[in-house]
């Protein structure tokens, strides 16, 4: 049962402020097609970075101290402000724990 | 035929009447191998071992690298793990090999406890040469009595399933991490026995893993389990940041950025509804009957199986995202990808690909029954990727220093 799009980034839960891309070679411009998962619903969105497969995107302006959630849960904190669509990895985003 | 049905979108009713191969043993577990071992009861004693083992075809050295020196907790595992590895239904027959007698015999009978054919020999008084002639005419011997013990069949619940992912990013805990947990909500419940651990790995989701235990007084006991791994490991013997070791520099690059990131993909394994009934000590054998187990082990892929093979699981489902090429020296290491570029550039290592979840064209339901099929299809003799790759990796924990 062959889909007839590939999503570009997936979503686990509709609390999560954000996705991971999972196609390679997703370059900054691409208008993003996404899923969440858990309620199986569309989303969408638009790289600002070229972002490598199972890296980060985000859905919202984070500002720096905020929370990045995803499964719904806390994952740590935002490092450096970022905007929608940036990509989201070590550079902004660290643990609460260590 | 098993290909097909399990393809089939569905019914849990096709899951009521799984049976696999195996060998019964004088015990009553079922392995899914066949092995005569030969075993070093120290690192001395390695070289002994691998000339019987090339002596005698059809047998296994497992070389390690400690047993000489250690004491108190450090020993008390270092000899549940080896009697572990040696009681493990996939092993028929074992020859220990050790630099003296005392503490070869300490193995010898620990593992004689199973029913199963064990002989130990000690280095001293005779040196290599008389060692390794005395050790392979016994090896000789078990191997040919071991290649004509036959298979017979068994039901699911005679198996034993562990779990353990390694070089994690985040389509594990999209795919392959879920797809090991939708296997275990499916055969948990028809008896199997299964096993996750990975202490330090559960940093960031101790909440959820503290609720799924069975009971309180099981979740306290692992909670204390969770602490003391960050009160005395972690704590006590970082030096400023552990985000490069927790999570992995392989790890990083596939996408992952925190600890708690990771841990909320490695508890994925667990599925939805199972509950875990007992948290093990590393190595310990389960003594509370069929289910889910947790196991306090370190997250390091080698030392994890190692130890959940002495406790006696016999096939090993790994999911990884970034490619971990493990494997075991007795048990099958079934690995199972769902990344896309892990498939492309090193798919000779991935036995079940579930890249699908990640296009939606397949479901969590149907990549769990294709996992099924595939443990189903290695207890029945299928070599995993590792087991034709060669990868016997062994590896012992070690708690502290020797004296």
């Amino acid at each position: 049962m062959p889909s007839p799009t590939i999503p570009h980034f997936l979503v686990h839960s509709p609390k999560d402020n954000v996705g991971v891309v999972v196609v390679e070679g997703l370059r900054a411009g691409t208008k993003m097609k996404g899923v969440i998962t858990e309620t199986d619903t569309p989303i969408t969105g638009k790289a600002n970075h070229d972002i490598p497969v199972g890296h980060k995107v985000a859905l919202k302006d984070m500002k720096k101290g905020d929370t990045i959630i995803k499964y719904g849960e806390d994952i740590g904190k935002v490092v450096a402000d970022f905007k929608k669509g940036d990509h989201v990895h070590v550079h902004n985003h660290k643990t609460k724990r260590w | 035929m098993a290909i097909t049905a399990a393809k089939k979108r569905g019914s849990p009713a096709k899951h009521s009447n799984l049976h696999f191969t195996g060998w019964r043993r004088e015990n009553g577990r079922v392995g899914v191998r066949n092995h005569v071992i030969i075993l070093p009861l120290d690192d001395l004693s390695n070289s002994v071992c691998e000339a019987v083992a090339n002596n005698i075809k059809g047998t296994m050295a497992i070389p390690h690298a400690y047993g000489r020196l250690q004491f108190g907790k450090d020993l008390d595992l270092h000899f549940r793990t080896l009697i572990g590895t040696g009681s493990n239904p996939n092993v028929a027959a074992v020859v220990v090999v050790g630099i003296e007698d005392g503490w070869t015999k300490r193995v010898v009978d620990g593992i004689a406890k199973t029913g199963k054919p064990v002989v130990g020999f000690g280095i001293e008084g005779h040196g290599d040469i008389a060692t390794i002639a005395k050790a392979s005419y016994k090896a000789k011997e078990f191997v040919q009595w071991a290649s004509e013990l036959k298979r017979e069949e068994c039901g699911i619940a005679d198996l034993w399933v562990s779990t353990k992912c390694g070089e994690s990013d985040t389509t594990t805990g999209l795919s392959s991490c879920p797809t090991v947990g939708n296997m275990y909500d499916k055969l948990i419940p028809k008896g199997i026995y299964g096993v996750f651990g990975e202490t330090s790995e559960i940093t960031g989701a101790e909440h959820i893993c503290r609720e799924r235990a069975i009971n309180k007084s099981v979740a306290d006991k692992w909670y204390k389990m969770w602490k003391a791994y960050q009160e005395e490991v972690i704590e006590a013997h970082k030096d400023g940041d552990l985000s490069e070791s927790q999570p992995t520099k392989g790890n990083i690059a596939g996408g992952l950025s925190s600890i708690e990131e990771k841990a909320l993909g490695n508890l994925e394994k667990i599925g939805r509804r199972c509950r875990y009934i007992d948290a093990l000590d590393a190595a310990e054998a389960p003594a509370k009957g069929a289910g889910l187990y947790y196991m306090d082990t370190s997250s390091a892929a080698a030392e994890c199986v190692t130890l959940m093979a002495a406790g006696g699981w016999v096939v090993h489902t790994f999911p990884t995202g970034q490619g971990n090429v493990i494997g075991n020296p007795i048990v099958p290491v079934i690995k199972i990808s769902g990344n896309p570029k892990t498939l492309r550039t090193m798919p000779e290592h991935i036995d079940v690909d579930v890249t699908g979840v990640l296009r939606r064209d397949q479901t969590l339901d149907t990549a769990g029954d294709a996992l099924i099929d595939m443990i189903i299809r290695t207890c029945n003799g299928r070599l995993t990727a590792a087991e034709a790759l060669g990868h016997r990796e062994f590896s012992m924990t070690k708690l502290y220093r020797s004296a």
